[in-house]
């Protein structure tokens, strides 16, 4: 008897999200605003589990890169595959897995911590207990009751990094993650953003040592155009300056 | 590209095997944040309620009158309601506008139109206690008769007109809050949308203050319209959500 290949469509596309496709596929990827072409002709696969760090000055398109991945923006030209969902059409089936930390907080500043993370939580399914497990590990168990308002950036980004993983995604997209981190702040979130997290990651960076060591895949963007990429292997520090003179 | 071995991460017992929040546990979470905002900035009852009082004291003197009857006290009664509404749809999105909120709920697995369902709550809560404040006002400061008689009929007038309001309101709000002007584009874009509920909640009250007529076609009127509007704004409101 010949196996059933006839799947629902559901089931069908549930079952291509679900194989091991790259976790990222761009080819000629274009956002425009107005008339301002803000990221052009990108193309790259990212497999499962690697981690792209985007260089590149101010205005490159870094941002505009990271709220199109995470559906936030959609394309005006190419196409963009996320965790096996075409975009933005199937957009719907990846919210949830895709974690984002912007350079906004994407918290209310007149609630708490805790607060906001039960907000969340709720807003995605999680259970309450997962928010002091959170706490405790960004280290703001303690001040988990006061106004966003009241706390100083360093702790409000360890908020926004509880944030970004407390349904555990599978995709991360990181904005200059450790923005207004104090080294010991950085090394508490290191577990929950930092290479061993054992999540897909897309981040953005100013540093070319320190975001060389956390890359799989190097991306360079001037202009909105990718001027390199490359496996961080065959990627000299120098090349990253260049991309800023 | 480079191949990297990692060993795959056991989600953790909290998040394992979770589902897609439910329309109405959605609807609550969005609906308990928005109330506790407001109950820590009193950003828009207050304002909506003080105007409110205050519009009524500038008619009570401009006028020149110690009370008002028929249609001019409905026309008085409403027009302010409204302009205080307006106060409170132009807030409505603020927060979530400058603090990400927006972009938060977007990466959220739910459904949209609950975000719509919760502001129009909210929003509906805020116009509840803008007449607990300013209808007494009124009765004090414009209305000679004594609206006790008139209740039952009141109440259901302003459930209506509520539901009404806080429907277009929410849908005007999220459009206005994504431009510049929007403290501007709120008023210019609801007020007009909202003429039919100004039309039908005066007509509607006017019987109440000595008016010919009944008020029973208006309140009609005033339920379909909030059934119309608020199956349009259902349907459209995923859309303006998007990028």
């Amino acid at each position: 008897m010949a196996p059933n290949t006839a799947q629902k469509p559901a089931e069908a596309d549930a079952a291509c999200e679900r194989a091991g496709s790259p976790a990222i596929e761009l080819d000629g990827l274009q956002r425009r605003y107005g008339e301002r072409v803000a990221l052009n002709a990108l193309s790259l696969s990212l497999e499962a589990g690697q981690t792209l760090v985007v260089f590149g000055p101010n205005g490159a398109g870094k941002t505009t890169l990271l709220r199109l991945l995470a559906t936030l923006l959609r394309p005006h030209a190419g196409s963009a595959r996320v965790l096996g969902a075409e975009l933005p059409a199937r957009a719907h089936a990846v919210r949830g897995r895709i974690g984002l930390l912007a350079h906004e907080p994407l918290l209310y500043r007149e609630l708490s911590p805790r607060e906001n993370l039960l907000f969340h939580a709720r807003l995605h399914g999680v259970q309450a207990t997962r928010v002091q497990d959170m706490l405790e590990r960004v280290g703001l168990s303690g001040r988990a009751e006061e106004p966003l308002r009241n706390l100083s950036r360093g702790m409000v980004q360890r908020v926004a990094i509880a944030r970004a993983v407390l349904h555990d995604p599978e995709l991360l997209l990181l904005d200059e993650p450790r923005a207004n981190l104090d080294p010991a702040a950085s090394e508490l979130v290191e577990p929950l953003i930092g290479r061993d997290c054992g999540r897909t990651r897309v981040l953005s960076s100013h540093d070319p040592l320190g975001g060389l060591q956390e890359a799989d895949v190097v991306l360079g963007l001037r202009g909105g155009r990718p001027v390199l990429l490359a496996n961080v292997a065959s990627v000299d520090p120098e090349q990253i300056r260049e991309l800023y003179r | 590209m480079s191949t990297v071995s990692h060993e795959p991460v056991k989600a953790p017992a909290a998040v394992r095997g979770r589902a897609a929040p439910s329309m109405r546990a959605t609807v609550a979470a969005l609906l308990r944040k928005e109330l506790l905002i407001e109950l820590r900035t009193l950003e828009s009852v207050p304002g909506m309620s003080l105007f409110a009082v205050t519009i009524f004291v500038v008619f009570h003197f401009a006028l020149n009158q110690n009370s008002l009857a028929g249609n001019e006290a409905a026309g008085v009664l409403w027009v302010t309601l409204l302009l205080g509404a307006m106060l409170g749809v132009n807030r409505l999105f603020v927060a979530d506008s400058d603090q990400g909120g927006f972009d938060a709920f977007m990466l959220a697995p739910v459904n949209r139109s609950a975000l719509l369902l919760a502001k129009a709550s909210a929003l509906a809560l805020y116009l509840l206690v803008l007449e607990l404040v300013a209808v007494p006002a009124f009765a004090l400061l414009l209305a000679g008769a004594s609206l006790g008689h008139a209740f039952p009929t009141l109440l259901a007038v302003l459930a209506l007109a509520d539901a009404g309001v806080a429907v277009i309101g929410t849908l005007v709000a999220a459009i206005a809050v994504r431009t510049r002007a929007r403290d501007l584009l709120g008023p210019l874009l609801a007020l007009p949308l909202l003429i039919p509920v100004v039309i039908g909640s005066a007509r509607a009250s006017a019987p109440l203050f000595g008016a010919q007529g009944s008020s029973g076609r208006w309140l009609l009127m005033l339920a379909l319209y909030d059934l119309v509007f608020g199956l349009i704004s259902y349907a459209v409101f995923d859309f303006l959500l998007e990028d």
